[in-house]
């Protein structure tokens, strides 16, 4: 097991660098000590959340779906029944196969606009830049409830400046909410909310790249643009799979947009995203047992991806060393 | 496409940049602008005038019915937005900072093992633990109240992971070290020594926190029933869905969009305010 933690500062390109935490902890025992407890009391507020409110719930929601309540039997112990139905129930896989597709297809859009920006933002230092990077953000700080209002008025043709657009030219009106375009209105709604926080991320990263290395590549004759993604997108390739994975795993856990959006499109289902369905399974059909096998299932199904993604590129990381 | 070389001067041409960051300025804006004007419109006007244009000039009417509406059941939204928000954030940040410091300069039995679980938490998605918490707070009879909402937003697995990494770099040891040769107790070294030099990694576990809290909805959604309880976000919505039902025959559309303005503006003040501190926390260790 490496040391070396996944997500560290983008300057981090000298491993050898951090000191053996042995040593200096042998040289400490020789002048001073610290109170042996000292280091866990510190830490134990932050551990009794962690059990409270991670281990505890997960626990009792993985007990909770093994076992399903009927009005004929009451509530017995089922075994994996409830994990059976879920992978075949055409409904939530139908769900689990749509939150894919448009992952594959909004989160490469979204991190491309933002590494674009923040190659850009690091190129250009005008007043111009400062005010973009600030306004780029400022979505960041919408609630995704509002967001997805904002939105939600802006497609509709009542509110909307959008919709009725081709009507000028004598077209038809364009509907945001049609069975074609819902997944492309709401793509635009998350787009729009994250694509400043990304770029911010990546922009920070870039700021960590030395600066002799593309001064190096410029003094060979390498344009701006080669310099950009010959030199500086592979020295923060790690910051860009970071903030892919953390993309993924919200993705995965699709929620607000859709269920706001269902006021304005009524084809967004109970069931149109997973974690819309464990929702509604709780609350709309009360069946808790099932709900608890859904949500258990959905949040391990995205821990495993996101941690095998962190831990494969941790050893490819540990190679290069 | 053409960029001049950068070693024939400086003359680089940044027109297209320029271009590129005024399209993404206009896109970022619009939606913001949309509810800046169309808060100012009374019901009739936002149904009928020009979308991206102002009408006759109705905002302060708006704030007002929107003060007066349901009792005054927006002002209570956001006293229990800025509650939650703002305890939760203090919560999830002090504890991320003692646990942080503690993993970053103390050795102790099972420390590994913690280190490598804290990385597993922050792959758990958030809202995978909301309904498992929601069953678990309603056996306590905690659910509906507003310890539902702030208990579990005091877990931020990734907050205690920034601050980790931001005092192992930037807290030396030896300073450590010297206050503990001069009998300063281990309480009086992190408050009075760590503390000050870790502010930035702590001001951006704050303010990250804080807007996480601000703008949670499915948390607060499953957690409370009780509308005296509810926060912004999920109150807004039972009035988008009024206004909808009753198909804008009293006046909430206006009021939906004079709160969702209202609702907003703190956060992007509190952003645009203190830019300097997240910005230096978010480079310095990591990434969210």
């Amino acid at each position: 097991m490496t040391r070396s933690l996944p997500i560290t500062a983008p300057a981090a390109d000298d491993p050898p660098a951090a000191p053996p935490v042995e040593s200096r902890a042998r040289r400490r025992s020789r002048r001073v000590t610290a109170h042996p407890v000292a280091g866990m009391l510190f830490v134990l507020p932050f551990f009794l959340v962690v059990v409270a409110f991670l281990v505890v719930p997960l626990g009792y929601a993985f007990w909770l779906s093994l076992s399903s309540k009927s009005l004929a039997l009451g509530t017995r112990f089922s075994g994996i029944d409830n994990y059976v139905r879920a992978f075949t129930d055409p409904v939530l896989l139908d769900g689990l196969l749509r939150v894919v597709l448009f992952g594959l297809v909004q989160i490469p859009i979204m991190l491309g606009l933002a590494l674009a920006g923040a190659l850009v933002l690091d190129a250009v230092t005008t007043k111009f830049a400062l005010a973009f990077r600030l306004i780029a953000f400022m979505p960041y700080a919408v609630p995704a409830v509002v967001g997805a209002l904002m939105w939600g008025f802006l497609y509709s043709r009542t509110f909307g400046p959008f919709a009725d657009l081709p009507t000028l030219v004598g077209g038809e009106p364009i509907d945001f909410f049609s069975v074609s375009l819902l997944l492309v209105s709401l793509g635009n709604i998350v787009t729009w909310a994250w694509t400043g926080y990304n770029m911010i991320i990546l922009y920070s990263a870039l700021q960590g790249v030395p600066r002799e290395l593309h001064e190096a590549a410029v003094i060979d004759g390498a344009t701006p643009v080669q310099v950009a993604l010959r030199v500086k997108v592979p020295a923060i390739k790690q910051a860009i799979s970071l903030a892919a994975i953390f993309t993924v795993i919200g993705t995965m856990q699709f929620f607000t947009e859709p269920q706001i959006m269902a006021r304005f499109a009524p084809q967004i289902s109970a069931g149109y995203t997973p974690n819309l369905y464990a929702y509604n399974q709780a609350f709309a059909y009360s069946d808790f047992h099932y709900s608890a096998a859904v949500s258990f299932a959905l949040g391990f199904l995205v821990f495993v991806v996101a941690y095998a993604f962190v831990f494969v590129n941790n050893r490819r990381r540990g190679k290069r060393a | 496409m053409t960029v001049g070389r950068a070693n024939d001067g400086t003359r680089v041409d940044t027109r297209l940049p320029h271009l590129l960051m005024g399209v993404g300025i206009l896109y970022f804006l619009v939606p913001l602008l949309w509810v800046v004007i169309a808060a100012t419109k009374s019901q009739p006007d936002l149904l009928d005038s020009p979308a991206l244009w102002f009408a006759e000039f109705n905002l302060f009417e708006n704030i007002g019915l929107l003060f007066r509406e349901d009792d005054g059941v927006y002002g209570r939204w956001l006293v229990n937005t800025a509650l939650y928000s703002g305890l939760s954030a203090l919560g999830a940040t002090a504890l991320a900072a003692a646990a942080g410091y503690g993993l970053a300069r103390f050795q102790f039995v099972g420390k590994r093992l913690f280190e490598t679980a804290l990385l597993g938490m922050i792959m758990v998605p958030a809202t995978a633990l909301v309904l498992p918490t929601y069953l678990i707070l309603s056996e306590v009879e905690l659910v509906d109240t507003m310890w539902a909402v702030i208990l579990p937003s005091l877990l931020s697995p990734f907050g205690a992971y920034l601050v980790r990494v931001y005092v192992a770099e930037s807290v030396p040891v030896e300073l450590i070290d010297a206050a503990r040769i001069d009998r300063a107790g281990e309480l009086r070294i992190f408050w009075q020594i760590a503390l000050p030099m870790m502010r930035p990694a702590i001001v951006t576990v704050f303010l990250f926190t804080l807007v996480a809290t601000w703008n949670n909805y499915f948390l607060p959604l499953v957690m409370l029933s009780d509308a005296d309880l509810y926060p912004l976000t999920v109150g807004l919505t039972t009035w988008f869905n009024t206004a909808q039902q009753e198909a804008g025959t009293r006046m909430l559309f206006n009021l939906v969009v004079t709160g969702s303005l209202l609702a907003i503006v703190p956060l992007i003040v509190a952003f645009v305010l203190l830019q300097r501190f997240w910005r230096s926390g978010a480079a310095a260790g990591a990434l969210k």
